[in-house]
């Protein structure tokens, strides 16, 4: 074969050239095919979400009569009166609740998952394999089956009605996920430093905060990305354990708006809507490079 | 760091250890206790020995049409949406312009998926009148009625997921993106073509990753609660009536905890044996680069 290019046979050259040719346009024409199948795709994909957007500025009559995304009368009737609600409270204090529901959770479970991960990726110790497995085993046992006597536990603790259900398991990492997820990391970080700051005299505790925790942080900003958008978006959390309406989050006060609202009133819901999931979009626009390094390394479910 | 760290891990776990007894280990035991209880959360439990169970399985219709509808959800779900996740990595998988912005745009979904805003926007687009069927009319189809008919209405919440493929395919990129390129071109040499590379090659090495979505996707889909609580409350005809949402109104609407109980643990029992026989079937189909096994 290569005595055949070496003889420089003008017939062989041309056809070679020829083949390179077609390959190019071929290889064109396919990078062409990738890109109109991913905007198609993409865009029927996205639609429904551009129309809500669209939808929410619109009159009634016209949401359901108009698929495309300008409204013809704009008007700001869904965010004004969706906002006040037929409740006594405002969709303000859905999303405070939401707030005071999400941020101590995710502060928990970095506190609590961090020092975890940090124990079994860093010591020895009795029934270390038991436990790791038992994390694993915790990762793949459906919620389902534990969440009845979890009910009743909170109940006789008198934590009905209130966000402690929904902070505490979390505070003792009860994310197994995320655990896990961190504890990957921490095995693929060499240990020369946290070492080094060892022989130094620093104590385990110190080594963690001021060694591991910062090499820890890509990680550890994943996790509570995730955390934040899950329970952002808990809606079964809050309706099995709060019930007074002064208390409920957003997904559950979206919930009562479709029950109750007001059943013509389709702009306010898709207003309301549209407000629920500005902050887990904006919090994934600001930082999507950790959600899919997150979701790619640590393999996270979503 | 050996000796005095002995115990000091166990330290370290102690949250993870106390949360692991109360939150999930005795709650599990409790829960199989209550399967074989009467209890009305007024009376203390009632032992009934296995008649939630008998009940179930022998005078529950509701039940047999819920585990029935479960079973079609997850097993039409599961496989398309892996399909579909793999098939759009595998045209991702490739030196493009722009690629982060698409990929951004394809993970959306899988991050607004599991709300309620978007269980509620579903219902206002396969409304009778709603985006859907508008755009149907538009390029000449008739209507379909979304939420009336048993089989298109499990559709619509099937598709809600479908629709979330971004976080399993962007497993899949990358571990295709992993994928050694020196073993296309040696087969490439050989005279394989792309579709035999893809058979020979890709498919074997990406494995543990199908294996990793399959039995996430699994677990979570046997666990479907919010789509059809809120877009099709279970019907019509219980058509999208999934076993989560039956245990949910007998646990909570109902408060008859003891067979709420009994059926979350038909469907663990169902949801763990899958995953066995996944786990079991795995040293036949998953390949672990390194592993002198295979």
């Amino acid at each position: 074969m290569t005595e055949h290019v070496l003889s420089h046979d003008p017939s062989t050259v041309g056809e070679v050239a020829g083949i390179r040719a077609r390959e190019h346009r071929r290889h064109k024409a396919g990078i062409m095919l990738r890109y109109l199948m991913l905007a198609a795709v993409g865009l029927l994909m996205l639609y429904p979400l551009i129309w809500l957007i669209g939808a929410s500025f619109k009159t009634n009559s016209e949401i359901f009569a108009n698929p495309g995304f300008w409204p013809e009368n704009p008007t700001l009737d869904g965010y004004i009166k969706g906002w006040q609600t037929s409740t006594p409270y405002s969709f303000g204090t859905f999303f405070l609740n939401t707030l005071w529901i999400v941020i101590p959770k995710v502060i928990g479970t970095a506190i609590s998952c961090t020092a975890v991960a940090y124990g079994f990726a860093r010591f020895e110790f009795p029934f270390k394999k038991l436990l790791f497995a038992s994390l694993i085993a915790t990762l793949l046992l459906p919620n389902v089956v534990t969440r009845i006597p979890q009910y009743l536990l909170f109940r006789d603790l008198g934590w009905l009605d209130s966000f402690l259900p929904l902070w505490v398991p979390s505070a003792f990492a009860g994310d197994a996920f995320f655990v896990f997820m961190l504890v990957q990391f921490l095995r693929a970080i060499p240990r020369d430093m946290e070492e080094a700051a060892r022989v130094d005299g620093a104590t385990t505790w110190q080594t963690m905060i001021f060694i591991v925790v910062p090499l820890l942080m890509p990680a550890l900003i994943s996790v509570c990305l995730f955390q934040f958008m899950w329970t952002m978006n808990d809606f079964l959390g809050p309706l099995i354990y709060i019930s007074s309406v002064d208390k409920y989050p957003v997904s559950l006060a979206l919930k009562l708006s479709i029950d109750t609202t007001e059943a013509f009133e389709w702009n306010r819901v898709l207003a309301m809507s549209v407000l629920a999931l500005t902050p887990a979009l904006a919090v994934f626009f600001l930082a999507q490079k950790y959600f899919i390094d997150g979701i790619s390394s640590g393999g996270i479910k979503g | 760091m050996s000796g005095d760290s002995r115990f000091l891990g166990l330290f370290y776990l102690s949250p993870y250890i106390i949360g692991l007894l109360i939150f999930t280990a005795v709650p599990f035991v409790a829960s199989l206790y209550l399967s074989f209880t009467n209890y009305n959360l007024m009376d203390e439990p009632i032992f009934i020995g296995l008649a939630n169970y008998v009940k179930l399985f022998t005078n529950d219709r509701t039940f047999r049409k819920s585990l029935w509808v479960t079973l079609v959800y997850v097993f039409t779900t599961v496989p398309l949406k892996l399909a579909f996740a793999l098939f759009m990595a595998v045209i991702f998988n490739y030196k493009l312009k722009f690629i982060n912005v698409f990929r951004t745009a394809y993970y959306v979904p899988s991050i607004l998926g599991g709300s309620i805003a978007i269980a509620v926007l579903w219902r206002y687009i396969f409304a009778d009148v709603g985006l859907v069927n508008m755009g149907l009319n538009l390029l000449g189809f008739e209507s379909v009625n979304w939420f009336g008919d048993p089989t298109n209405a499990l559709f619509t919440i099937t598709l809600l997921r479908l629709w979330q493929f971004g976080s399993a395919m962007v497993i899949f990129l990358a571990a295709l993106q992993s994928i050694d390129r020196t073993l296309y071109e040696a087969a490439s040499i050989d005279g394989a073509g792309k579709w035999t590379s893809f058979i020979y090659i890709t498919l074997p090495l990406i494995t543990p990753v199908i294996f990793f979505n399959l039995i996430m996707q699994m677990v979570q889909a046997f666990q479907e609660f919010n789509g059809p609580y809120i877009i099709t409350q279970g019907g019509p005809l219980k058509s999208t009536y999934l076993l989560p949402i039956y245990i949910y109104d007998e646990a909570f609407k109902r408060f008859d905890m003891g067979y709420a109980s009994a059926i979350a643990w038909v469907l663990f029992v169902i949801i763990m044996a899958l995953t066995l026989i996944a786990f079991w079937s795995s040293r036949h189909w998953v390949y672990y680069a390194g592993d002198k096994r295979s």
